[in-house]
């Protein structure tokens, strides 16, 4: 045994002394930062929560401050991206509405990781009358809504407001989650491993928290990366239809729906909020692809 | 002879169907000494695995036991809850599976599932588990088990990750290893010093080895005393000495003769013609008669029980006062009395 212990450590020193964790993470790293694409999006996404956390500090002007004397401007040095009808600055505005459409984006989601992954886990793993004939045909009905209609009735019931809407994004987008967490766990559940877990008198709630989740995180981060586009899209939508946030406070959605009366006369007042929304949402998007590609098992 | 470790009285387990349930295991009965190996041998489809799957508690969703007792340590495990079986299970009784490529968690190092089976049975502290895991994985053969237990399994070979389960299986010292097909997905080489290494460790612990195969000479390796099972029914249990130099069953002559040798220049290997009846429409009689070369009317419309001694029980009618000839040519036919 000590012949072969020699032979089997030697070629491969490095690998097999360097911590685990950290070795898969240098790989899957690697792989990220082969996607151009991706790490650009990242970039972008990075500068955007960098406006966001250091808003006050880099907006030139107050977002909410109104200036008669410069009413409906088009871009200049002074405003870079114009001025709306009430004189106030479009990028200050900007940068205080990526405030609100990230923090839109990204608590919508973490509602319906929160509430979708445990249901799908538990609907997934047990199976059974709760899993086939209450759980799944409660997504399904909520699926067979087109989801803006189903968050615009939502937030239509919880009342007008930031906070509300974020609840009705995230309880539309949960039925998502239990379907795609629970299709993960119906797949893993049937691989050995499991069947070897459970030979090992490991209890169920163990096996499903230690063993089947890890495995099924990887599709459930791309589908929360590429939901936070979504998220943003319809927080955007709702705040545009004057459910979201509410004047004065600045966000991109509802700055496009204040800029649609002046489309013609001051397009940049609807154009700026609007390419940052496509910005925001492409630039999700394309990391989530990054992030897919990271994780992807296949690839390790 | 001592205590059985364990021993399956009249089993019978099923499948509910829409309708019906249908019988898979009919009747098996053996038993196991500690610190014996037993094999179970027989074709796909026969219930060796179901046997297996029904002594740790672990039948597929809808299976069921329909009857019979599996007594261990005194006590009855198909009584047992679903919480008392997970305390037996990977502490008592462990089981190692078919397939080393996908029995391990991918995302997971080897050392912390190792770990894991210590830590869930025992009340030792994770750093005592973590040096038992290394201690274990150097018990079966993992060549600098400190630098290995922080691999993944996908930097394993098949016969490293095999190791490794029965490393796992080990963890708590169990009195009885189930291991179905541990070898078939192995390549020979490595399926010897698989097995090797078990007999090893079966003397070092004193444990039982109940081993699920269709491979005779995994058997004739390992195995103490051999169950044939057939559709379902053990067909013939006895020594492996006595079963390869004097096999009873014509099915148990089918697979011996069916086996490649080394000795005996053949250009076809002789075959057992026909399938394993489905669950749902086995003959009425013997369930081996579709397929049997002796099959008589007899064999046909009465099921045979288990006939002969402790030393040797075989499930056919040739054995028997009652078999009325037909069989002449049969080299082994001598009479059992009843």
């Amino acid at each position: 045994m000590s012949q072969t212990n020699a032979q089997t450590a030697a070629p491969y020193p490095n690998r097999l002394e360097s911590s685990p964790r950290l070795r898969s993470l240098k790989k899957a790293l690697g792989r990220f930062f082969q996607n151009k694409l991706g790490v650009a999006g990242g970039l972008f996404l990075l500068i955007l929560v960098i406006l966001a956390i250091f808003a006050p500090w880099l907006a030139p002007y107050n977002p909410m401050k109104q200036d008669y004397m410069a009413i409906l401007q088009g871009p200049s040095a002074k405003h870079w991206f114009g001025t709306d009808d009430l004189g106030r600055d479009v990028l200050s505005r900007i940068i205080y509405g990526a405030r609100v459409s990230l923090k839109a984006g990204i608590i919508s989601v973490a509602i319906a990781l929160a509430i979708g992954v445990p249901i799908g886990l538990i609907s997934g793993y047990f199976r059974g009358f709760w899993d086939e004939f209450i759980i799944m045909r409660i997504t399904d009905a909520m699926l067979s809504f087109p989801s803006l209609v189903l968050a615009l009735t939502l937030a239509a019931v919880f009342g007008a407001g930031l906070n509300n809407a974020m609840l009705a994004i995230g309880l539309v987008y949960t039925p998502h989650f239990i379907r795609l967490v629970r299709g993960q766990v119906l797949a893993q559940r049937e691989r050995e491993y499991v069947e070897a877990a459970i030979a090992a008198g490991i209890s169920h709630w163990r096996i499903m928290l230690r063993h089947i989740l890890p495995n099924a995180w990887a599709p459930i981060m791309v589908q929360a990366t590429l939901s936070v586009a979504g998220a943003i899209i319809s927080e955007a939508s709702l705040s545009f239809l004057g459910l979201g946030t509410q004047p004065p406070t600045p966000s991109w959605g509802s700055m496009l729906s204040e800029g649609q009366g002046y489309i013609t006369q001051a397009p940049w007042i609807a154009v700026f909020p609007g390419l940052f929304i496509f910005l925001a949402v492409m630039s999700i998007n394309v990391f989530g692809d990054g992030v897919r590609d990271m994780l992807d098992p296949k690839l390790k | 002879m001592s205590e059985p470790l364990l021993k399956v009285e009249h089993l019978d387990v099923g499948f509910k169907n829409r309708k019906s349930f249908v019988k898979i295991l009919d009747d098996v009965s053996f038993d196991i000494q500690p610190g014996e190996t037993v094999c179970i041998v027989g074709e796909s489809g026969c219930g060796k695995s179901l046997t297996s799957l029904a002594i740790m508690g672990l039948l597929p969703p809808g299976g069921r036991i329909a009857g019979g007792k599996i007594i261990y340590n005194h006590e009855d495990l198909t009584k047992k809850s679903a919480k008392e079986m997970s305390n037996i299970r990977g502490n008592e009784i462990s089981m190692i599976f078919q397939e080393p490529m996908t029995s391990l968690n991918p995302v997971h190092t080897i050392g912390k599932q190792v770990a894991e089976a210590i830590l869930i049975h025992q009340s030792v502290s994770k750093k005592e588990a973590w040096d038992r895991a290394i201690e274990l994985l150097r018990l079966v053969g993992i060549p600098s088990p400190e630098a290995r237990v922080k691999n993944y399994p996908h930097e394993m070979s098949g016969g490293m990750r095999q190791r490794v389960m029965i490393a796992m299986a080990l963890a708590c010292r169990p009195k009885l290893l189930i291991a179905d097909e541990p070898t078939t997905a192995l390549d020979v080489t490595i399926q010897a010093q698989i097995l090797e290494q078990m007999n090893e460790l079966k003397k070092r612990f004193g444990m039982a080895i109940l081993m699920i195969t269709h491979d005779l000479g995994v058997v004739s390796e390992m195995a103490d005393k051999v169950i044939v099972m057939y559709a379902g029914k053990v067909v013939e249990t006895t020594d492996t000495k006595r079963l390869f130099q004097n096999p009873r069953h014509p099915y148990t002559q089918g697979l011996i003769a069916s086996m490649p040798r080394l000795d005996k220049e053949v250009d076809e290997l002789p075959i057992i013609p026909g399938n394993v009846p489905a669950p749902e429409d086995m003959p009425t009689g013997c369930r081996f008669s579709t397929r049997c070369p002796f099959a008589t009317e007899l064999c046909r419309t009465k099921a045979p029980g288990l006939y002969g001694d402790e030393a040797h029980r075989v499930s056919c009618w040739m054995y028997t006062n009652e078999w009325a000839g037909g069989g002449q040519e049969h080299a082994t036919g001598e009479t059992i009395k009843l």
